[in-house]
């Protein structure tokens, strides 16, 4: 395995102060190695995209960071902690280091502004003295990079379609050669066929540029395709990590075996499938212990009462009192 | 393992049918327009022909766009249509006043695909359950009782625990199950869901759908699911039709339909669905020649086949001439408009 590029160390967010917060991310420790997909899996509610915006800092009040540490690497150069930049430093690691694109990317661009302003606004901003014309190499070579056509480039967000928006979007978060992308479910609003090029595309980039991505999403069967590790979350903890072919073929903790089971297979016999019953966990009202043990088919003694912790198995980690026996 | 119905059961009787159904939307027209006479319009639906049949699931498959919601929205009659015929038992019907829809509505009921949205949220539970019955006269001397049996209908037990509660109180799942009890308030011979379950947590959705398949079974209902999810159709519907840019492009038995499509766009659209034996690294995606690109503009679509300018296999006929429903022999049944399985073509 290569060297770490982000390690997140025992994060904590809430939403909240006082008796009246909700803990949305709870202890979460996670390492992005530096060129892998690491996926990153759960249901709405389980805190994937609060930890996305937990680790870049871009939470929303009333989100709180309460704990952790946010190591990032660069390429060259000694570990800082993002959580303790000052508001300076912090301006020049966004972007230029690490990239977000977000949920219903294509919908984030500025409609009265031309896709050029909108590249090159990025390359104004964090390097001030490259010249007009590079701006606009830059952009255009970006745009070729993504598969737009360059003469696309004086078009507004509205003469472009959603697929080639989404692509533009992901051609900004490009521009800069940052080190991590994250990606907050970039595809779900897509439509199979167009998903199926966007990630494609994003895969080839990666091994071309050879930056990290996590990708953030609730489709399962995609990520096992697409990514090299998966992480599952469940009620604000990481449940299980695990290599995706790994965790596919057999996961260990009950819920990420859930997850697997729920969704209908297109190849291979038909098979009676259940979902999961119940329903996900609010957050105000966490079950006491494992907080899928009511839910779990497999709970027992110690599930109610105590909360099981991440332990590594190898090369892979689950957080369930079934694999500690 | 063994509640899956037999894909070949014997046909029910015809329920509900859509012969030639065709929508067109008015596009508002610029002055040029005026002067040039031309009366453009967004063809959302063409000639789309259905049968719904008593137990049995039909699943729409497509794109968004492709006008799969439309045809529902179509058959519930809550457009007028432009062409075509919507047949009741057999019989035309077109809803002209407000109780002659809801003589319509009694009869073949809609879900929708937002519970978020679809329940009124000033409103309990109760309410939104009573409306249906006294509306179509189905609550019988006991409300209460009647409003008791719609709920265990859902599987949402102790029915006590959920009559009073706000929309707000309830998750996602448990909202879904509301809306397809009031769809069954009205005692409906055809159910039309629209994409069900694709606002719903993944652990979640299954469980609705086997609800569905369940109540299918036990009511005798006929179900049109439409879904983007051909993977999940195949699971849920006995017979599955695939829908292109206002037409549909394939129809068969939901197994043969998805384990070998016929039509380019089928087999596009199942090489694109995630596949999880495919793993990271092994999949190539950049083909050029994968029928890559974009849905066509419906206000001027490509004349002949829809699918023709994405199409890698596309021959010179397909540009001209719009192809027909054509047998693919395998499975009786089994149909795809694509000049491919033309005999003509074949011999050549």
């Amino acid at each position: 395995m290569t060297e770490p590029v982000l390690e997140i160390k025992n994060l904590n967010v809430d939403y909240g102060l006082g008796d009246q917060s909700v803990h949305a991310i709870r202890d979460v420790s996670l390492t992005l190695h530096r060129g892998e997909v690491l996926g990153l899996a759960g249901e709405s509610g389980s805190g994937k995209s609060t930890l996305a915006y937990g680790m870049t800092r871009l939470l929303p009040p009333p989100g709180v960071i309460t704990g952790g540490q946010v190591i990032y690497t660069p390429e060259s150069g000694d570990p800082y902690d993002v959580l303790q930049l000052t508001d300076r430093q912090l301006r020049g690691f966004r972007w230029s280091e690490t990239a977000i694109v977000f949920q219903g990317a294509m919908n984030s661009l500025n409609p009265v502004h031309k896709i050029s302003t909108q590249l090159t606004d990025v390359l104004r901003a964090h390097e001030p003295k490259m010249s007009e014309s590079s701006r606009n190499a830059r952009a255009r070579e970006m745009l070729k990079l993504v598969g737009i056509a360059a003469d696309r480039m004086d078009a507004y967000p509205h003469q472009l379609s959603g697929g080639m928006r989404q692509r533009v979007m992901i051609g900004m978060a490009l521009i800069l050669q940052p080190q991590v992308v994250i990606m907050d479910e970039p595809t779900t609003a897509l439509d199979v066929v167009m998903q199926r090029q966007i990630l494609g595309q994003l895969i080839e980039l990666r091994e071309r540029l050879g930056f990290s991505v996590i990708f953030i999403t609730h489709d399962l069967s995609l990520l096992v395709e697409f990514s090299n590790r998966i992480a599952i979350m469940y009620g604000g903890r990481i449940v299980e990590e695990a290599p995706a072919s790994a965790l596919y073929r057999d996961s260990l903790h009950p819920y990420s075996q859930g997850l697997l089971g729920s969704f209908p297979a297109l190849r291979g016999p038909r098979r009676e499938l259940t979902g999961i019953p119940g329903s996900p966990p609010d957050l105000k009202g966490m079950p006491s212990g494992c907080s899928f043990h009511p839910r779990c088919p497999k709970a027992f003694d110690p599930c109610a009462t105590e909360i099981p912790v991440l332990t590594a198995h190898g090369d892979r980690s689950a957080a369930c009192w079934l694999v500690e026996r | 393992m063994t509640s899956i119905p037999d894909a070949k059961a014997p046909a029910g009787e015809v329920v509900l049918e859509a012969v030639g159904l065709t929508k067109h939307f008015p596009v508002r027209r610029r002055l040029k327009d005026v002067f040039s006479r031309t009366h453009k319009a967004v063809h959302a639906v063409d000639d789309v022909h259905l049968t719904l049949r008593r137990g049995q699931v039909v699943a729409l498959v497509g794109e968004s766009g492709s006008g799969k919601s439309t045809v529902a929205r179509l058959l519930a009659q809550l457009y007028p249509r432009t062409g075509g015929d919507i047949r009741l038992h057999g019989e035309t019907t077109k809803v002209t006043s407000g109780s002659s829809f809801r003589r319509y509505a009694a009869r073949v009921q809609m879900i929708f695909q937002d519970p978020f949205a679809s329940l009124n949220p000033t409103h309990t539970i109760r309410y939104h359950l009573t409306r249906p019955l006294k509306i179509h006269g189905t609550a019988g001397d006991d409300l209460e009782k009647s409003l008791h049996e719609l709920l265990e209908r859902v599987s949402l037990t102790p029915p006590e625990r959920y009559l009073d509660k706000f929309p707000h109180e309830l998750s996602g799942g448990q909202r879904q199950r509301v809306a397809i009890a009031r769809a069954l308030g009205a005692r409906p011979e055809a159910l039309l869901a629209d994409e069900p379950v694709s606002m719903l947590d993944v652990s979640i959705r299954l469980g609705v759908l086997n609800l569905l398949r369940d109540l299918k079974e036990r009511l005798d209902l006929a179900i049109l699911y439409i879904t983007h999810d051909i993977a999940s159709a195949r699971y849920f519907a006995d017979e599955t039709m695939v829908m292109y840019a206002g037409r549909m492009v394939e129809g068969g038995d939901s197994e043969t339909v998805t384990q070998a499509p016929a039509h380019p766009y089928t087999q596009l659209l199942i090489e694109s669905a995630p596949d999880p034996d495919r793993l990271a690294g092994a999949a190539d995606v950049a083909d050029e020649d994968r029928g890559n690109g974009e849905p066509p503009s419906l206000i001027n679509p490509p004349t002949g086949c829809r699918f023709h300018p994405r199409c890698p296999k596309a021959m010179a006929r397909c540009s001209t001439d719009e192809p027909v429903r054509l047998e693919i022999g395998d499975v009786p049944g089994h149909w795809a408009a694509c000049w491919l399985y033309d005999k003509n073509e074949v011999a050549k």
